[in-house]
């Protein structure tokens, strides 16, 4: 079985840069809709909201909502 | 739709009502309008699909009010329950014929020599990979519970998503995103006392990920 090499590389990075103060789903995702406005209004959600940032470098299912909310409301704005 | 403040909207949708009707209406079609530009690279997501969803997450916004903290506008926090839920149905379709015990079947064992079917690494970067990758599987088998190793399996090779693998494991995505989180401190801390540093185990991988992105299946 071959395992791709980004993958690893995610996996060795997830684990080296673990830290303790880390946030789950359920916080990510309770916060994720002022994250995403912080976003839009062009201020740094990352700065602001370190944890959620953090987490959703880590979580693909977090980041692909996120990702989804984003594009859903900057339509929804330009419209 | 109607401009609505906050308050106009929770106002309005608390009491069953004529009110309350308008609100929803007003508010499935925000939704439907942003889950369509949220799914438009999904061609497997028709709107009769999108409409479901919607539905779904109506269910659920009203529900939940009461936890809605005012800290965003009333319809990104909609718009977000109706992203999850989508999200959630979507994943569930994809996976619900996947048993974790195949996958996890599919990955386990010896997976060290696989990095090495990758064409570009030069030789000096084959032992280096094949060297942290030796170490890391070691460490997972000394390190892990069978559970926690199930999980990064399952999540970080699979690539399942984290609540089909809750699931199937029977927690919930919370709970597993702690159990993974548990398990890669362990990790970290048994990786740090054989020194092996964040930039080494990075740069091991830097020209194999940055040239090529094929998956090679053996």
């Amino acid at each position: 079985m071959s395992i791709e090499s980004r993958k690893i590389k995610h996996m060795v990075r997830n684990i080296l840069t673990a830290r303790p103060d880390e946030i789950g789903c359920v916080e990510c995702l309770e916060r994720m809709d002022r994250f995403v406005e912080m976003e839009l209004e062009g201020k740094s959600p990352a700065e602001a909201m370190p944890l959620v940032h953090d987490h959703l470098t880590r979580c693909a299912d977090c980041r692909e909502e996120y990702e989804a909310l984003l594009e859903a409301l900057q339509h929804l704005h330009e419209a | 739709m109607q401009e609505r403040t906050n308050q106009q909207w929770l106002a309005a949708l608390s009491e069953p009502g004529t009110e309350q009707e308008l609100a929803l209406a007003d508010l499935r079609v925000f939704l439907v309008r942003g889950l369509s530009y949220a799914m438009a690279d999904r061609p497997q997501v028709g709107e009769a699909d999108i409409e479901g969803f919607v539905q779904d997450a109506l269910l659920k916004i009203l529900d939940s009010l009461a936890s809605f903290r005012g800290e965003s506008r009333f319809t990104t926090w909609a718009q977000k329950i109706a992203v999850h839920e989508a999200f959630t149905e979507l994943r569930r379709k994809r996976w619900e014929n996947v048993s974790l015990d195949k996958m996890i079947a599919r990955y386990e064992g010896d997976f060290a020599p696989s990095i090495l079917t990758d064409p570009d690494p030069s030789p000096e970067q084959r032992v280096t990979q094949r060297g942290l990758l030796e170490t890391v599987e070691r460490l997972i088998v000394e390190e892990l519970t069978e559970r926690q190793r199930q999980a990064i399996v399952a999540v970080v090779f699979a690539g399942m998503p984290t609540a089909e693998v809750a699931r199937r494991m029977g927690t919930n995505r919370n709970a597993l995103y702690k159990l993974m989180h548990d398990a890669r401190q362990r990790l970290k801390r048994r990786m740090q006392a054989e020194g092996i540093s964040l930039e080494d185990a990075l740069s091991a991988f830097e020209t194999s990920s940055g040239k090529r992105s094929s998956t090679h299946h053996v």
